[in-house]
């Protein structure tokens, strides 16, 4: 690599906003997470709770969301449910294709979160929930007070896989009128295809900044909360 | 533990009577939100019936749908083999005794494993597309199979090696007892059970492979939901389409993951190694 | 044990062959008839690969064995003129991204797909024609009257594909304020817009036409027919190619004996939508 092609290819950095197009990312991701921990903690309760129909529908949705690929979802948002329900997040043109790409991403993770909750309940001996029951606590306040906080300290390394996935898929968002990096490098690339390679490495390398940290963290987390047992 | 059995007492009449009533409600919610979702797709004229008989017509199958879905098989199978044999290849490199190789082995499989699929699905797509290696109308096609391999050859990879360390260290101690050389430890001990082991987490992945070979629509690559944009484009009925192939998405991935789960509890007696059903975590133990 | 693994894996690797072979059996045929079309005009018991579009109705559409469109029967009778009957030709799938490098490596001999005369891509490939001048323009509702041209789009949605010229011209030129909502296809803007939730769509005029000409859409959006760019849809040839006299030959004939209005009105006709006729028929351009 010579002076001329880094030079052309510093170039890129004035005319598309690359950092920018990362922020998006990330940003569809926090918001995403959010959402998907919220909605998936609700799942994996529905899933380990008393009443059949709960069970049932917690099961369907997983099973339903988790084989659907993304891409469909995410178009499914923009066209069906702003395209025909007509359903409006937002009354900024833009901000309401990104929330209704946060939603798509958060409702396909969500299914995920649950079936790492699933596990991390699995982590818990069946003598937390025996003597929970035994002190007379209830359902909800056994799940809320004994299990649930025991299965979110076992379920760190699955629920930090699930964010990792997020990270990477927040790339689809795309197809939700979205401009974020994969629209962004597919541009560049367009643009200047005399300097293809050093622009996929600029965005390869770019998410493993990102992501490489956040499995670190994940390792490093889950040991020091998993329980000793 | 098995949270169902003791986190609460069979439902006593009351309960029964309380879930019923819930049972009810939740129903009488649910359909209404259906009902007032297809009250408006009605209005918007989505659910006339033109755009939905195509589908009863075979030539729409035969013409779309099943070449669009062999083409997503196609590219899985070839991903799926490509994949496996870049995930031996790297997974013992990751064990190898040369300290050189175990460093770029396990450097190559992070860096797959962390950079999105699509992204390099649409840099192999444009690359290829720009250089005369291949004939045009095969990149799309080359550019998923290589974005799929080259990050589920990574997450194989990494199964392989959590499932060699994974193993008793009896296993290696009685094969170097018996005279085997460490290579030949792992490659006729170790790897075997520990493939077995990880049959399950595999066949997961398998979902996985199957799952992300739709993002080739977007690099027009012809599998299923681009000949069901296709149909789609032809009829004017593209989310139909979309929704018919989402349908097929969900059976075939349901069969498998159904498949994956029966491996999971039929293979546990055949290894040393605890069979997993899921993938292990990026940066396990960065030893 | 080493055995059964052994024979999964050659059964899995079998498997794989088979799929790929049967796959491949719909493109074998490319492999064996390699560069017949830059042979002399008259066609003999050769092939000729032309590379059209598969996704656009109106223009080019792959529905099974069969391919409909004006791109197509343009082509038909181009290579007809040129001494090839219809089993001769070979259809082939030119994505707007691939058509230069297509051409360049001698994998199709042509290509006519809504393929834009420039000056930009005349360095690397030859180009016969026009045989079509189209135009930037934008399809409506068809009881919306309140949008004759890009200048009324200030504040309205606008769909388009994800990086499309004429979207972005649009917003530069013509309304900064549009709302653009880009998407994979032109099919998925326009059930956004017959749902109402965009005002418009945008790219050239007879494709447009083409997909209001589909019976789906029929009679629900029309094209406004107020152009703001000219593209001329030119033959793609491999650079200094000899075809480009007989290309243009043929195309002059076409228009002569009333094929090419026949073959407009065929394919989009149904949209309401009629050519400029001030650029059209056109008259192709000397050969360099």
């Amino acid at each position: 690599m010579d002076d001329g092609y880094l030079a052309q290819f510093s170039s890129l950095f004035s005319q598309f906003d690359v950092l920018g197009a990362f922020g998006t990312n990330l940003a569809l991701t926090f918001f995403a997470a959010i959402g998907s921990l919220a909605i998936g903690t609700v799942l994996a309760v529905m899933r380990i709770s008393p009443v059949p129909s709960l069970r049932w529908a917690g099961g369907t949705y997983v099973t339903f969301l988790r084989n659907t690929p993304l891409t469909i979802i995410i178009v499914f948002c923009a066209l069906g449910l702003w395209g025909q329900l007509g359903i409006t997040l937002s009354s900024d043109f833009q901000t309401n294709f990104f929330r209704l790409a946060v939603l798509g991403l958060a409702v396909y993770h969500a299914a995920f979160v649950c079936e790492a909750l699933r596990s991390g309940v699995n982590t818990v001996p069946v003598g937390q929930a025996e003597a929970a029951r035994a002190i007379g606590l209830g359902f909800g306040q056994s799940a809320r007070l004994v299990i649930l906080p025991q299965a979110f300290r076992g379920a760190v390394a699955p629920l930090g896989n699930v964010l990792i996935a997020l990270i990477k898929n927040s790339t689809v968002a795309a197809a939700a009128s979205v401009p974020e990096t994969s629209g962004l490098m597919r541009t560049m690339i367009e643009n200047r295809p005399d300097v293809i390679l050093a622009i996929f490495a600029t965005f390869a390398l770019g998410y493993v900044v990102v992501v490489v940290p956040v499995g670190l963290a994940t390792t490093a987390l889950s040991r020091r909360l998993s329980v000793a047992r | 533990m098995s949270a169902r059995s003791v986190l609460f007492d069979a439902p006593g009449p009351a309960a029964r009577r309380r879930m019923r009533v819930f049972n009810v409600v939740a129903t009488v919610v649910v359909a209404g939100i259906a009902v007032l979702a297809l009250w408006r797709l009605a209005d918007k004229g989505q659910l006339a019936a033109s755009l939905w008989t195509p589908f009863l017509d075979p030539s729409t199958w035969t013409n779309f749908l099943l070449p669009g879905l062999l083409d997503t098989l196609r590219a899985a199978a070839v991903a799926i083999v490509t994949s496996g044999l870049f995930g031996l290849v790297f997974g013992l490199g990751r064990l190898s005794q040369v300290a050189a190789v175990r460093w770029v082995s396990g450097l190559v499989v992070e860096f797959f494993r962390a950079v999105p699929v699509l992204l390099m699905m649409i840099f192999f797509w444009l690359a290829l597309g720009y250089s005369d290696l291949v004939e045009a109308p095969d990149a799309p096609f080359l550019a998923v199979v290589l974005g799929l391999t080259l990050y589920n050859g990574s997450v194989f990879a990494e199964l392989v090696r959590s499932g060699v360390h994974n193993l008793p260290r009896g296993q290696r101690e009685a094969a170097l007892a018996i005279g085997l050389r460490p290579p030949q430890s792992l490659r006729l001990v170790e790897v075997p059970q520990a493939l077995i082991a990880m049959l399950p987490a595999i066949a997961s992945q398998l979902v996985v492979i199957l799952k992300d070979t739709a993002l080739g629509q977007i690099i027009t690559y012809g599998e299923l939901l681009d000949s069901a944009r296709r149909l789609g484009s032809g009829q004017g009925n593209i989310l139909q389409a979309l929704l018919v192939a989402a349908l097929v998405f969900i059976a075939l991935n349901y069969l498998l993951t159904r498949f994956a789960e029966r491996l999971a509890t039929s293979v546990d007696r055949r290894t040393a190694g605890a069979a997993r059903a899921e993938a292990p975590s990026l940066v396990v133990d960065p030893d | 044990m080493r055995a059964r693994l052994a024979l999964a894996m050659t059964a899995a690797a079998t498997l794989t062959l088979a799929a790929c072979s049967s796959g491949g059996g719909s493109d074998a045929g490319a492999d064996e008839t390699t560069g017949a079309g830059s042979s002399e005009g008259s066609g003999g018991g050769e092939s000729i690969r032309i590379g059209i579009k598969f996704d656009q109705p109106g223009l080019g559409y792959q529905d099974g064995s069969e391919y409909t469109g004006f791109d197509v029967d343009v082509a038909r009778y181009v290579a007809e003129q040129l001494g090839y009957a219809e089993d001769q030709i070979e259809w082939v799938q030119a994505p707007s991204a691939q058509r230069e490098t297509m051409l360049q490596t001698g994998q199709v001999d042509m290509i006519f797909a809504t393929y834009s005369i420039t000056d930009t891509r005349k360095e690397v490939v030859s180009f016969a024609g026009p045989y079509f001048v189209a135009g930037q323009d934008l399809l409506v509702a068809a009881d919306d009257d309140s949008i004759s041209g890009p200048e009324d789009l200030e504040g309205k949605n606008l769909c388009s594909v994800t990086g499309s010229t004429s979207a972005q011209r649009i917003k530069d030129e013509y309304a900064t304020g549009t709302n653009l909502l880009e998407q994979p296809g032109y099919a998925e803007c326009v059930t956004a817009l017959t749902a109402g939730q965009v005002d418009a769509v945008t790219t050239d005029d007879i494709i447009l036409a083409g997909l209001a000409a589909q019976p789906a859409n029929e009679g629900k959006v029309k094209v406004v027919g107020n152009p703001f760019s000219e593209e001329n849809y030119g033959v793609g040839l491999p650079l200094d190619s000899d075809q480009c006299e007989a290309v243009n030959e043929a195309i002059t004939t076409m228009i002569e004996d009333g094929s090419w209005e026949q073959i407009l009105e065929d394919n989009v006709g149904a949209s309401g939508y009629s050519a400029n006729e001030e650029l059209n028929p056109p008259t192709p351009a000397a050969c360099a």
